[in-house]
């Protein structure tokens, strides 16, 4: 005899502790910190902070023990969090000239005023499993350099400006609207775009670039200019008529440059794309110009070659993955009254059908 | 726990989403953008409906969440003890006794009062969505009250299957203006939606509420020669022998044994003692 399956309330209970249990692995291995997450796996502290739209190391790093390295599950925690978090204004836009950067390069200029800084990437490195780095991790002496960079150094695209062979930029000077505040209508500003793009999946936003590489909409772009490095927040403080600097976040920026040919509306000049995105993630604020450019099409008067890349609503509903995770992983919650409902019609469209074959037979 | 304010979500929150659900009971049918937050569960657990919910519980409030019209699935029972130990309200499983009921996919089988506010957990809020992928098309669809596409594909379904082949979320049109999705209920559900309680729709991931004043009138989309039939498995209840409440169908063995029962538990069960009372 059935008898409903009752006791949920205590699987869930159990389900929990399990998983902790998991999350801790086996005793006899020390337990990770949250600090060395935070200091030892800091691109993946990146990821989530970008992604979770929260610029907290630490918080970011208790959300990666705390999913046991899934990394949009920890993005998730951190946008939980963030909810709950008042909004207390808006700040100046950064400055990324004055950015302290420890890597700048251009892929347009062999040299430019502040120079080619590789900083500290994996960009040369031989991709070879370092076995000794298995027992020990330790490094040896680090060179500094003799002198520190320019405190200013200035963006590339503003040496093609002055010959004004790149697309002027406006500054509306206004306050963007907040896409976590108000609810998304298109078609969206592209101020809206690129807080979307930032937060977007990095594997979607990735894809879509590369999509336009290949001839998705195809839009030519060179790295302009990459730079990493801290950069001050200021506020405006309407009480004290000035603006007050609140803290320091480390970014990654890129510009695209990206040749057009002109259309019937813009003359032939570069323009750009645009990526800014938390932390050390290079690929990301590449993949994200590559998308902005592409998205702007219809404001620089180009045709619409129906592509994905191009598609302001595909791209902005689906970059989200804990929106799409979500969704997602949703089917696998019950649905029986829906699945009964569907055996029912398939067992009345077959009977039907039956006696519609049975009928023909007879009659013929 | 302090650390959050009363049902989680701050007041600044539940006014805007309050303020959604005024203009969505206002404009019945219609579907209001709002800024749906990030919940702690995920996407497609529900954070429209919880959000709802959230927004319209006060501490006298009483809360009964179900989920495929059952108290006991997992996610009914996660969804009512986030708001037991965020909001402190009074839980029951009985239907009369709930001020707010939170639902997914199903309609509580006990009529509902005017007391009551019944809440639905909702995923795609758009009827038309699989018809027009474009959320700007779609609303303008709706503004011109242009919804010649949903009759075509009524249509096409009957002259491909000689029946309408859509059997859970069944399009309504409310108050001859708005086509609605009543969520993915079955289309058993769908006559009850004239009721005397208040319906509230949500849907988080979307960001869209949409709500059902008392006695709306909300029809079922037909036609004359095909008119709308609320259908249910050709059984009654093995536990407690009803006949009109909807059934889940429960595979019993391993070879091919199956059984009806109730998929409204709190039901079943006050069924069951009725018959137990007459003995």
């Amino acid at each position: 005899m059935y008898v409903a399956v009752k006791g949920g309330e205590k699987a869930i209970d159990n389900a929990h502790a399990w998983l902790s249990e998991e999350r801790r692995g086996d005793l006899a291995i020390e337990e990770l910190s949250s600090d060395q997450i935070k200091e030892q796996l800091s691109l993946a502290v990146n990821r989530v902070m970008a992604e979770g739209s929260l610029y907290d190391p630490d918080l970011a790093a208790l959300a990666i023990k705390q999913s046991r390295g899934d990394l949009i599950e920890a993005i998730f925690l951190l946008r939980a969090y963030r909810t709950t978090l008042p909004r207390f204004g808006c700040s100046n836009a950064v400055d990324t000239d004055r950015m302290t950067c420890i890597r700048r390069i251009s892929a347009t200029f062999k040299d430019a005023p502040g120079g080619q800084v590789l900083g500290p990437t994996f960009d040369y490195t031989h991709r070879l499993l370092d076995f000794k780095l298995a027992a020990d991790g330790e490094i040896t002496d680090v060179p500094m350099a003799t002198e520190p960079l320019s405190s200013e150094i200035p963006h590339i695209t503003s040496f093609l400006n002055t010959e004004g062979l790149i697309q002027q930029e406006p500054n509306t000077q206004s306050e963007p609207q907040d896409l976590t505040r108000e609810p998304l209508e298109l078609p969206a500003s592209r101020a809206l775009r690129l807080q979307s793009l930032t937060r977007g999946d990095e594997g979607f936003i990735l894809g879509m670039a590369y999509s336009t590489q290949r001839g998705y909409a195809r839009n030519h772009a060179f790295v302009g200019e990459l730079r990493i490095g801290k950069v001050s927040v200021e506020l405006d403080i309407p009480e004290l008529g000035f603006s007050i600097d609140i803290g320091e976040i480390e970014v990654t920026e890129c510009e695209t440059v990206n040749q057009f040919a002109g259309s019937k509306t813009e003359p032939p000049q570069f323009t750009r794309g645009y990526g800014l995105v938390f932390g050390q993630s290079e690929r990301k604020s590449i993949a994200m110009a590559l998308v902005d450019r592409a998205l702007r099409w219809r404001e620089l008067g180009e045709d619409n070659l129906g592509a994905p890349a191009q598609d302001e609503e595909f791209v902005l509903y689906h970059s989200d993955n804990i929106q799409a995770t979500g969704f997602l992983e949703h089917i696998k919650l019950p649905h029986y009254v829906d699945f009964q409902s569907e055996l029912e019609l398939i067992r009345k469209l077959r009977r039907e059908a039956e006696g519609f074959t049975q009928s023909k037979e007879a009659a013929e | 726990m302090n650390e959050y304010n009363f049902a989680y979500l701050d007041e600044q929150t539940k006014r805007m989403i309050r303020r959604a659900i005024l203009k969505g009971l206002a404009i019945p049918g219609y579907q209001v953008p709002f800024a749906s937050r990030e919940m702690p569960m995920p996407y497609g657990w529900g954070t429209g409906g919880v959000q709802v919910s959230a927004a319209t519980l006060t501490p006298k409030d009483t809360l009964k969440v179900i989920d495929q019209g059952a108290d006991d699935t997992t996610n009914a029972i996660s969804i009512r003890k986030f708001f037991q130990k965020t909001a402190n309200v009074e839980v029951t499983e009985v239907t009369k006794d709930a001020t707010v009921i939170q639902t997914r996919h199903r309609i509580p089988e006990t009529d509902l009062s005017d007391e009551q506010i019944l809440v639905y957990q909702v995923p795609i809020p758009e009827p038309l969505r699989f018809l027009e992928p474009s959320e700007p098309e779609t609303r303008k669809m709706h503004a011109l009250e242009e919804y010649g596409l949903m009759h075509v594909k009524l249509y096409e379904d009957i002259s491909k299957h000689g029946a309408i082949a859509t059997s859970y979320a069944y399009p309504v049109k409310v108050e001859g203006r708005y086509v609605m999705d009543p969520s993915p209920i079955p289309k058993f559900d769908n006559p009850k939606m004239e009721m005397s309680a208040i319906q509230l729709f949500g849907a988080g991931r979307e960001q869209r509420i949409y709500a059902l004043p008392p006695y709306t009138k909300v029809v079922s989309l037909d036609f004359e020669d095909y008119p709308f039939e609320a259908s249910k498995a050709e059984h009654s209840c093995e536990l407690c022998g009803s006949h009109n409440s909807y059934l889940d169908e429960v595979i019993v063995d391993d070879t091919g044994g199956r059984i009806f029962v109730c998929s409204d538990t709190d039901y079943c069960s006050s069924q069951q003692k009725i018959i137990k009372e007459a003995v």
